[in-house]
């Protein structure tokens, strides 16, 4: 059974369809990508299975249960972590401190009011820190850090749950084409060793068709193809989007960066 | 009632509602373009009032009856004027300072401008002169109505109108419209922004000018007006939805017609008991704002705010106490502990000092929910008020031993603070400010008019620490609490509770993602702040033997922010020096001078324009000066590999 | 440099902190609290009233041999600082005598911190009814008149009237409901068929008068009791003589409006028909009066006099005579023993210290309104001696806690 369950998803805003009745499955263990021209609904998308929009119709379960109706921190705590395409830390704290509060949510003790976050779960945050590379950053303020390293604080923290579906809006946007391929790589790797799946957006094709498993296409709210890297290279409807949109796959577009 | 007396008394509304539109517009224009929480705006008011009479007086002798119309322009001009070179000289260097800090500034100038009218007009008030051809009444619906409401009816309609069409149809109004909306399209523009906000702010006090003015027939100059416009002139903004005219001259339009109607009512009948709706007048327009608060979290015709504007650079991580620090701290406890010792030769000091740490344990309450928290509240002195009305109604009504009544006290504060949070941490910004000041209105004016028990507006008295806690006894009870308190919340500012506080405040959006409940956490901090602001209060009201409703006013919650800001709202020991330092001074400078108003808004706004963002930002950044300077030094050796 | 900078500093910071004032062994300092920032018409005049007592009274030999002093503090109108002001006037003034206050909550407070902490102290304004009865304590004294004399200095006019419909207007707070609370009560004793048909009290200082004069002038009442004052008033007057609600068929009786600190602000603008209590200065014939008010303009100019300034000078008085009266003696229980029927003679007559609720029996001019030179004055007055104002002794025993 796929661990992530998408059936006819729908969101309408006013009149507006941002998403017109999705289905997908992703499966553990699995690395995929939505695609898609400005407006598709991808960002919609994501907001409905991390919880921060209420899907108008439709039906998204993780393991069987029912996300739709559920609020973003209960959705976390059923094991789904998630980055922000303006990346979202906490700017007044450090970057161990970021991690650490992740932690210390996922281990339900926010109300402890006596002991210091100090010395609380920061073996744990370091060693999430190190896996993110960042660990040589720990102590300074998230405020001061290059937009790159913010991202990889983000993806520290939405892995601090142990989650079993990460949820990666633009995971790269603002990273060299070096650095990409690094959190790419490393996401890949992280899927693997924890068993879990990744849900991702990406404007870079370079980035989707080099790391991506599968990928689903979106255009106007719909899903229009869904495939490996081959499959969708070659398929009409997701060439007409492309080249409509004055994009190409052969030179990948640069993305205005935030 | 008879039907023509309601539709007589609607009229009434529609009169009053121009006049509530005219202070509130400017207010409105003000915070939708610059984000200032101007304090000032009812100064603007009741210089208006002040100036057209003096003008009206001047110009009639000159002009005849026209001269009262020319001095009803000349007047509001003359303000916004005023509020330009305001907004030049002090406004402009205080942008960059921590959200809220421009609060500060107008909180000083409203003292200075108080002072400054009593110097220029004297104390006496001043009635003017009714307008020339607009003297008398006409009979209408069977009674007789002022023209010069007539004029007012129309007034409040025809400055909405022109106002809105300067926003639309003028390109300055474009620019002012995307200022309200987007501050960075604005700079993306090339708009110099810096004249933009003078303009904006000239116009705002030019419409508060105009609204002092028209109303030289119907009241007399006097210096009360400020504060007592700048309340009315808040809700109805509020309601409306901040930036929203339309919405504020709805929102003027709603309440002027409630409270017609409440007069025109009277007393009621309801399940037996007599009930008085013209008392309720007192409190009515909070209770309207709620009500609208709470149905409509962004006022009726506002739109959900956009993030903060705050142009300061974020908040420094926290750092645990360093040796200095700790030291100070011993010191000055000791210091505090040695007072009552030294009562020979300074017989005063603990006097003071008494009031001072009471003072303080208030502002760590409130820093706590406004600092970390993030929640700006505008009514915290319901808290404070309750935990001293608390201690006083368990002991004298309820008869319990005082050290039970005092134990109880905070509780009583807490109560309060879980019932109201519950509705206010779901708001933010500015609307939760409204909605603490709404909800700690609202208790003062049960307090003051529920005389058996709270004592109405005389308060309670005869409230005493028990035998054993005599004077020097109470005082230290006092420090010990206070530092007790100052340390816990301290600790749970560290604790995760503190960071989630923090973290919430940082990034809702994140901490959703990360399984924090926003909502719990700062409902939670709310009710622990309300815990302090209680025992703050209990101590208060032992050490003065009684309280008032005074203690609840709007004007000891604004104290209670003037401390924190005036302190640096980033720092923890922000409360302890902002408190320390405003009571001290007011208290010395009150002494010193029969202007203690000017002078103490003075030195505020000394300190405002020194220290930007507050006394101990101030030293914070000379520390972080003085580690870079003294982290130079290395960098002389032999240069290492930096990553 | 920096060595005589800190001579220069240190006094400043011991100031600050409170460093005691000398004891100074002949001279009886007088202790004052008022809310001379919040109340500037009143306290302007108070003060003024103040020390031109303290100067004849010094010029003539002060009392018991020693020289009268006068500190004054603000109380930044509320108890608690006001609490904190008395503390330093006693611990770092050293003060003989504490007098003071004119809101009802900060004289409430003085009279409780005067039980509690067995300190005489001499209330001079403030006028709730409470400071001598419910609040009353062997402490605490008042000077001026309080709401219920000013109610029933009304009543005999009331009742003389006949009205059948009364409206009552008066401010939301304590001085307003104890007024109409009083006036209703003693009223309605003395003419049973009595009617109230209406009572409006808006918040003090936040009067909407329009929607007011129509809910009184819609009620059809014969007569009117008022009890608004200050801008209140001013605004009530002007939209009521608009909306034709005031005229020779309303009669109107109306407290306090007749202290030339709120008639002046009306100028001509008076209603007729109107009587009110008040202290109608330019009036007042006798020659103890006279000699005060020429000696007050004397001292500052041809100004106008304030009930405050009466009230000041009587203040001093009351004091001085006091401490004559213990022999020379100011401590507490001296003072508090002395007081009690205390007599003493004022410009407005002769006055005393009732030993039963330690009311002063302070009488009261009351008038017509009219217009005499562009300004509002008091005609036809009649002065009301304290005394028949008040209950009897038997009455207010009870009103008082058993001490």
């Amino acid at each position: 059974m796929s661990l992530l369950q998408v059936r006819d998803l729908s969101k309408a805003f006013g009149g507006v369809r941002a998403v017109d009745g999705i289905h997908f499955d992703l499966h553990e263990g699995e690395l995929l990508a939505m695609i898609g021209p400005n407006g598709a609904g991808k960002s919609t998308t994501f907001n409905m299975v991390g919880g921060q929009l209420r899907a108008s119709g439709g039906s998204i379960q993780l393991q069987g249960r029912e996300l739709v109706g559920a609020k973003p921190r209960q959705i976390c705590h059923l094991g789904v972590g998630r980055t922000f395409q303006i990346a979202a830390t906490f700017a007044s704290l450090t970057v161990l401190e970021n991690t650490q509060m992740a932690l210390l949510s996922h281990h339900k003790r926010l109300y402890h009011w006596w002991r210091p976050v100090r010395d609380q779960y920061r073996e744990q945050a370091l060693a999430l820190l190190e896996q993110v590379g960042m660990a040589a950053h720990a102590e300074r303020p998230c405020s001061e850090l290059a937009y790159g390293d913010v991202k990889r604080v983000e993806l520290a923290m939405a892995l601090a749950n142990d989650p079993r579906l990460l949820l990666m809006d633009e995971p790269t946007a603002g990273m060299g084409p070096q650095e990409r391929n690094e959190l790419m790589a490393l996401t890949k790797r992280l899927v693997v060793e924890r068993r879990m799946a990744v849900l991702f957006t990406e404007h870079s094709m370079d980035v989707v068709f080099a790391h991506a498993d599968r990928m689903l296409v979106l255009a106007r709210g719909r899903l229009i193809a869904e495939g490996d890297a081959h499959s969708i290279r070659n398929h009409p409807q997701v060439q007409q989007v492309y080249f409509g949109s004055g994009k190409t796959f052969e030179r990948p577009p640069q993305e205005p960066q935030p | 009632m008879e039907f023509s007396a309601l539709l007589a008394q609607l009229l009434n509304g529609l009169a009053e509602a121009s006049s509530l539109f005219l202070v509130a517009a400017g207010l409105s224009l003000i915070f939708g373009v610059t984000r200032i929480v101007n304090f000032a705006h009812g100064s603007f008011y009741m210089l208006g009032l002040y100036v057209a009479y003096s003008t009206v007086e001047y110009l009639v002798g000159r002009l005849g009856p026209a001269g009262f119309w020319v001095g009803l322009v000349v007047a509001p001009v003359a303000v916004g004027a005023f509020g330009a070179l305001v907004e030049i000289v002090l406004l402009r260097r205080i942008y960059k300072a921590p959200e809220l800090f421009q609060l500060l500034g107008t909180f000083a100038l409203v003292l200075v401008i108080n002072d400054a009218t009593l110097y220029l007009w004297g104390p006496e008030e001043l009635l003017g002169r009714r307008a020339p051809g607009l003297a008398g009444s006409i009979s209408l619906l069977g009674r007789q109505f002022p023209t010069y409401n007539l004029f007012l009816m129309v007034i409040g309609p025809l400055v909405l109108g022109l106002v809105w069409l300067l926003l639309a149809r003028t390109r300055w109004g474009v620019l002012v419209r995307a200022a309200t909306e987007d501050r960075q399209m604005l700079g993306a523009l090339g708009v110099n922004q810096a004249w933009l906000f003078t303009a904006v702010f000239a116009l705002g006090a030019l419409l508060a000018g105009l609204g002092g003015a028209v109303q030289l027939p119907r009241e007399p100059a006097n210096l009360a007006l400020d504060l007592r416009s700048i309340g009315d002139a808040f809700v109805v903004v509020v309601v409306g939805g901040m930036g929203s005219l339309p919405g504020a001259y709805l929102a003027a339009l709603l309440i002027a017609e409630i409270k017609a109607l409440c007069v025109g009512i009277g007393s009621v009948h309801v399940l037996g008991l007599d009930f008085s709706l013209s008392k309720l007048t007192l409190v009515v327009e909070f209770l309207v704002m709620a009500v609208v608060l709470v149905v409509r979290p962004w006022g009726l015709l506002g739109k959900p705010q956009a993030g903060s504007r705050n142009s300061a650079p974020a908040e420094a991580p926290l750092r645990p106490a360093g040796n200095g620090l700790r030291w100070v701290a011993l010191v000055v406890f000791v210091a505090l502990a040695a007072l009552p010792l030294l009562q020979t030769w300074l017989p005063y000091a603990s006097v003071l000092a008494q009031d001072v740490l009471v003072s303080v344990l208030f502002a760590v309450s409130l820093h706590f929910i406004m600092g970390p928290g993030g929640l700006h509240s505008f009514g915290h002195a319901a808290y404070f008020g309750l935990g001293a009305y608390g201690a006083g109604i368990l002991l004298k009504v309820l008869t319990l031993p005082m050290p039970l009544a005092f134990t109880f006290a905070p509780l009583v504060a807490g109560l309060g603070a879980l019932l109201f949070g519950w509705f206010c941490v779901r708001l933010s910004g500015v609307y939760l400010a409204m909605l603490t000041l709404a909800f700690s209105q609202i208790v003062w004016s049960v307090v003051f008019q529920w005389e058996a028990v709270t004592g109405g507006s005389n308060g309670l008295t005869g409230v005493w620490p028990a035998a054993w806690l005599g004077d020097t006894a109470y005082y230290y009870l006092t420090l010990v609490l206070v530092a007790a308190s100052v340390l816990l919340v301290r600790r749970i500012v560290f604790s995760p509770f503190g960071y989630a506080l923090r973290a919430a405040r940082d990034s809702a959006l994140r901490a959703d993602a990360i399984g924090i409940d926003v909502m719990r956490v700062r409902w939670a901090a709310f009710v622990v702040a309300g815990l302090f602001a209680g025992l703050a209060g209990a101590l208060f009201v032992f050490s003065k033997g009684g309280v008032s409703p005074d203690v609840m006013a709007v004007g000891k919650s604004v104290d209670g922010l003037v401390m924190v800001l005036l302190g640096g709202i980033q720092q923890l020991v922000g409360p302890l020096l902002g408190a320390s330092v405003f009571s001290v001074l007011q208290d010395s400078i009150m002494r010193a001078t029969d202007y203690w108003r000017a002078v103490f808004g003075g030195v505020i706004l000394l300190l405002v324009l020194v220290f930007p963002h507050g006394i101990a930002g101030f030293f914070q950044g000379l520390g972080n000066a003085w580690a870079r300077l003294a982290a130079r030094k290395p960098a002389l050796l032999p240069r290492e590999k930096r990553a | 440099m920096a060595f005589r900078a800190c001579f220069k500093v240190a006094p400043l910071l011991l100031a600050l902190l409170g460093a005691p004032s000398a004891w100074a062994e002949d001279v009886i300092k007088i202790g004052e609290v008022n809310s001379y920032k919040s109340q500037p018409v009143f306290t302007d005049g108070y003060k003024k009233g103040m020390q031109l007592a303290i100067d004849q009274i010094n010029a003539q030999g002060g009392v018991a041999g020693k020289k009268l002093e006068l500190l004054t503090r603000d109380d930044n109108a509320n108890p608690g600082d006001a609490i904190r002001q008395v503390e330093d006037l006693i611990n770092r003034e050293h003060v003989d005598v504490l007098a003071g206050a004119f809101y009802a909550n900060i004289g409430t407070a003085l009279a409780d911190y005067a039980k509690q902490k067995k300190r005489f102290v001499l209330v001079t304004e403030a006028l709730s009814d409470n400071i001598v009865w419910s609040a009353g304590n062997r402490y605490t004294y008042r000077l001026d008149a309080s709401t219920y004399m000013l109610t029933a200095a009304l009543v005999d006019e009331a009742v003389r009237l006949h009205k059948k419909r009364w409206a009552l207007v008066y401010p939301n707070y304590e001085f307003g409901t104890a007024a109409a609370s009083a006036f209703k009560t003693l009223l309605k004793a003395r003419q049973p068929d009595v009617e109230f048909v209406t009572e409006q009290a808006p918040p003090f200082g936040k009067v909407d008068a329009g929607s007011l004069v129509q809910a009184l002038v819609d009620a059809k009442p014969d007569a009117l009791f008022n009890a608004l004052f200050g801008a209140d008033l001013a605004k009530f007057v002007r939209e009521g003589t608009t909306r034709e609600l005031f005229g020779e068929q309303l009669p109107v009786l109306s407290i306090i409006t007749g202290q030339p600190e709120y008639l002046e602000p009306l100028k001509d603008e008076i209603p007729p028909n109107w009587t009110v209590t008040g202290y109608p200065w330019y009036s007042i014939d006798t020659p103890a009066h006279k000699a005060f008010v020429a000696a007050y303009q004397a001292k500052y100019g041809k100004e106008n006099l304030r009930f405050g300034s009466i009230i000041g000078y009587a203040a001093v008085q009351s004091i001085a005579a006091g401490i004559e009266a213990a022999g020379g003696k100011t401590d507490s229980e001296s003072l508090a023993n002395a007081f009690a029927g205390l007599n003493l003679t004022t410009p407005d007559g002769p006055l005393q210290f009732r030993a039963s609720d330690h009311q002063a029996t302070w009488g009261l001019y009351v008038g017509k309104l009219a217009v005499q030179d562009g300004a509002g004055v008091m005609v036809d007055t009649q002065y009301k001696p304290g005394l028949g104002l008040l209950p009897s002794d038997d009455e207010v025993r009870k009103l008082r806690p058993a001490e």
